[in-house]
C-alpha cells in the first residue's frame, strides 16, 4: 500500500497537476494573470465587505471571516475559520485545489454564482494588502 | 445511604479503568461512545465547516441522498470533485446506523424504519425521542445557535461521546 501512495504520488507529480505549494504571491500573480494582468487590491476589499440578501438576512465574506482577515473566523455551522489574510496565517493561499474550491463553493454560497477571474484576481490581491 | 458509598466507589473505579480499553481497542464494538475512524478527506471536505457528524446517525440511504446534493447542502455550495464525493460517500455508508455494528448505531437503524432517506439526523426518530423535551427555543440561544451545533451541549460530541448524563445545556 505504502508503495501504491509512493508510485501515486510520483504519477501526479510527472502529470504536473497543482499538488505543489506555492507562494501566496504566486497565488496572487497567477490569479492576476487569468485576469488580464490587473488586479485591484481596492476592488478586492469592496467586494469583501459587498453585502447581498439572503434569506432576509445580510450577508458577505465578512460574516463568517468577520471584518478584520487577520482574525479567526466561524462558519455559519460553528467551525472556527483560519484567518484568511497570508500574514496572519501563513498556510493560506498556499495551495491552487483549496483556493480554486473556496471559491467555487464561498462566491456561490454569498453572491449566488461563480466570482469572475476579475473579482477572485481582486479578492487576493486585497488579502495579500493586508498587514 | 451511608453505607452504600463502598460498592459504588469500586463500581466508580472500575467504570474508570474499563472505559479508555473499550473506545480504544474494540472500535464502534460493545462501546458507549459513538465512535467512527478517522477520514482524512471527510475530515478535510466536511469538517472544515461543521462538526464531524457520526455516520451512525444516519441511515446509509440518507447519506446517498445527501452526498447527490452537495451543490445545494443546507444552504450551503458544499461541492467536491467526483472522485472524493465517492470516496466520502463509501465512508458515510459504510458506518451509517443500519449498516455499521456499534451499539449505538444499532439503536439508531432499530427506531429507523421511516428514516431512510431522511439526511437531517435531527429529524430522524432516534433523535426527535432523544431530544423531546428540549424546546425549539432552547436551541436559539445564542451560545448554542441551532440544533446543528451538538458540541454546545454534549461538549464531548467531537469524541463520540453523547452521554446524557454528561448534557450540560447553556443558558
Amino acid at each position: 500500500m505504502r508503495y501504491a501512495h509512493t508510485l501515486f504520488a510520483l504519477c501526479v507529480g510527472l502529470l504536473g497537476l497543482p499538488t505543489h505549494a506555492e507562494t501566496p504571491a504566486e497565488m496572487a500573480a497567477t490569479y492576476a494573470q487569468a485576469a488580464g494582468g490587473k488586479a485591484s487590491a481596492e476592488a478586492g476589499k469592496a467586494l469583501y465587505f459587498r453585502e447581498v440578501q439572503k434569506n432576509g438576512k445580510a450577508i458577505s465574506c465578512a460574516t463568517c471571516h468577520t471584518k478584520d482577515p487577520k482574525a479567526m473566523g466561524m462558519t455559519l455551522a460553528f467551525r472556527e475559520i483560519n484567518p484568511l489574510a497570508p500574514i496572519a496565517n501563513p498556510r493560506r493561499l498556499t495551495d491552487p485545489k483549496k483556493v480554486d474550491k473556496w471559491f467555487r463553493r464561498n462566491c456561490d454560497d454569498v453572491f449566488s454564482r461563480e466570482c469572475t477571474p476579475q473579482e477572485k484576481a481582486d479578492y487576493l490581491a486585497w488579502l495579500l494588502s493586508v498587514r | 445511604m451511608k453505607h452504600c458509598w463502598l460498592p459504588r466507589l469500586v463500581l466508580s473505579a472500575l467504570m474508570l479503568c474499563a472505559l479508555p480499553s473499550v473506545a480504544g481497542e474494540h472500535g464502534e464494538g460493545g462501546s458507549r461512545l459513538l465512535l467512527t475512524p478517522p477520514n482524512k478527506a471527510y475530515k478535510e471536505e466536511c469538517a472544515s465547516c461543521h462538526m464531524a457528524y457520526p455516520p451512525g446517525l444516519l441511515m446509509a440511504s440518507g447519506w446517498q441522498k445527501m452526498m447527490g446534493g452537495l451543490n445545494k447542502h443546507f444552504g450551503s455550495n458544499a461541492s467536491m470533485d467526483a472522485a472524493t464525493a465517492k470516496e466520502i460517500t463509501q465512508f458515510l455508508t459504510l458506518h451509517a446506523a443500519d449498516r455499521a455494528t456499534g451499539r449505538f448505531q444499532s439503536k439508531v437503524a432499530r427506531e429507523g424504519g421511516r428514516d431512510a432517506g431522511v439526511i437531517r439526523i435531527s429529524e430522524t426518530a432516534w433523535f426527535v425521542r432523544k431530544h423531546d423535551e428540549v424546546s425549539p427555543s432552547v436551541y436559539k440561544r445564542k451560545a448554542i445557535g441551532s440544533v446543528a451545533n451538538c458540541m454546545a451541549c454534549h461538549r464531548g460530541a467531537e469524541r463520540g461521546d453523547y452521554d446524557e448524563h454528561a448534557v450540560s445545556i447553556p443558558r
